[in-house]
C-alpha cells in the first residue's frame, strides 16, 4: 500500500500530545525533517515537533507561508473543521473527551444504564441460547 | 554694594502669602492668638508603696495571645442541597447530602438515612469531596440541630469493677432519646420528598475508585 497522507504544505494535522491534543492545525512550512510551522486561524503560527502530530485525510490548497487570511478562507471553502468532527476519528476524540468530563452523579448514571443495558442483553441471549438448544 | 532684595523664585513673599492663606482671619477670630487642642490631663499615677516580701517562687504569667480565632471558611463548592463524598470514617464513600455549616466550623450532612444509612452528623470539610450534583434542600428545617446537639450521649464514665464484673460488664449503650429519631426523621422526609428516583440511586451507591481512575482528572 502507498502512503496517502504525506506532510506537505497545506496537510491538516491534529496534535497528540499534552494539553492541546486533538486540536487540528495546518502544515504551513516544513523546518526540517523533524519539524513543522503550524498555522490555525486563531493562533499564531509556531513549530511543532513531527512526533506530536498526526497527519489527517485532509488537505488544503495554500501556498508556502500563507497568510492567515488566506489560510481561514481555504479552510472555510474546504470546511475541514466541520467534516473532521464529523469523521469517526473525530467523533471518537469529541466522545472521549465527552466521556471525560462526565460529573460524578452522571458517570452513576451511566453505570446504572450500563448495566441495565447489558443485563437485558444477556437474557436476550441466554433465552435466544436456550431455544436453541432444545 | 546694596543687597539686592531678591524675590523668592516662582512665589510669594512671606507677607504677602501671609496675607493670602488667611491666616490673619483665624487669628483674628480667636482673639489674635492660633487656637490650639487642650492639653489632654495626665492620669495621676497611684504611689504605691513596694511590697515588703516578694513571693519565693515567680509567679507565672500566661503566655500573651494575640491570635483570633476566625471562623472556618467554607469551601466555594458547598452549598446547603451539595452532595458531598465523605472520605474517612465509618461512612468513607458514603454521597451525603450538605444542609449547613455548624457555628464549630463543621458540616451538618445527613444521608439522607433512609437511602444510605448516614444519620445527621457534622463532618470536617478536609475529610469530603464537593460534587457539583445538588439536591433540593429549602424545605429542611435543621433548628433542631447544633453543636450541643451532636455531644456524645452515651455515659462515658465505667464503674469501677471487680474481677467478676469485667468479664461480663458490657458498657451499656444508652438508647437514642426518642427526639433524635424524630428530628432524623423529619429531615429525610423534607428532603426525600424532592429527590428523583435516579438521585437516590446515587445517594445509595457508595463511591469508589476503580481501575483506570485517575482521581486528580476525575471531575466531581
Amino acid at each position: 500500500m502507498p502512503f496517502t497522507r504525506y506532510v506537505e504544505i497545506g496537510r491538516v494535522a491534529l496534535i497528540n500530545y499534552g494539553p492541546e491534543y486533538g486540536k487540528l492545525v495546518v502544515i504551513s512550512d516544513v523546518v526540517d525533517q523533524n519539524r513543522a510551522l503550524v498555522d490555525r486561524p486563531d493562533e499564531i503560527r509556531r513549530v511543532v515537533n513531527f512526533k506530536r502530530l498526526v497527519l489527517t485525510d485532509f488537505k488544503i490548497d495554500i501556498p508556502r507561508l500563507a497568510k492567515k487570511s488566506v489560510l481561514t478562507k481555504a479552510l472555510e471553502e474546504a470546511d475541514v473543521f466541520a467534516k473532521f468532527s464529523n469523521s469517526s476519528w473525530g467523533r471518537k476524540i469529541a466522545k472521549r473527551e465527552a466521556k471525560a468530563n462526565l460529573t460524578d452523579f452522571e458517570r452513576h448514571t451511566a453505570l446504572v444504564a450500563k448495566v441495565t443495558r447489558s443485563k437485558k442483553v444477556r437474557t436476550a441471549f441466554n433465552a435466544l441460547k436456550k431455544a436453541a438448544k432444545n | 554694594m546694596a543687597k539686592e532684595a531678591v524675590k523668592p523664585a516662582g512665589g510669594r513673599g512671606r507677607s504677602l502669602s501671609y496675607k493670602k492663606r488667611g491666616l490673619w482671619a483665624i487669628k483674628k477670630k480667636n482673639g489674635g492668638t492660633f487656637p490650639v487642642h487642650a492639653k489632654a490631663e495626665k492620669a495621676e499615677v497611684a504611689v504605691t508603696k513596694a511590697p515588703r516580701f516578694y513571693p519565693a517562687e515567680d509567679a507565672k504569667k500566661p503566655l500573651n495571645r494575640s491570635f483570633v480565632r476566625n471562623p472556618t471558611k467554607l469551601r466555594a463548592s458547598i452549598t446547603p442541597g451539595t452532595v458531598l463524598i465523605l472520605l474517612a470514617g465509618r461512612f468513607k464513600g458514603k454521597r451525603v447530602v450538605f444542609l449547613k455549616q455548624l457555628p464549630s466550623g463543621l458540616l451538618l450532612v445527613t444521608g439522607p438515612f433512609r437511602v444510605n444509612g448516614v444519620p445527621a452528623r457534622r463532618v470536617n470539610q478536609a475529610y469530603v469531596i464537593a460534587t457539583s450534583t445538588k439536591v433540593d434542600v429549602s424545605g429542611v428545617d435543621t433548628a433542631a440541630f447544633t453543636d450541643a446537639y451532636f455531644k456524645s450521649t452515651e455515659k462515658k464514665t465505667r464503674k469501677s469493677k471487680g474481677e467478676a464484673e469485667f468479664f461480663e460488664d458490657k458498657l451499656e449503650k444508652a438508647a437514642l432519646p426518642a427526639e433524635y429519631i424524630a428530628n432524623q426523621k423529619a429531615v429525610d422526609a423534607s428532603i426525600l420528598s424532592g429527590l428523583s428516583a435516579e438521585l437516590k440511586s446515587y445517594l445509595g451507591a457508595r463511591f469508589t475508585l476503580k481501575s483506570g481512575d485517575r482521581p486528580h482528572l476525575l471531575k466531581f
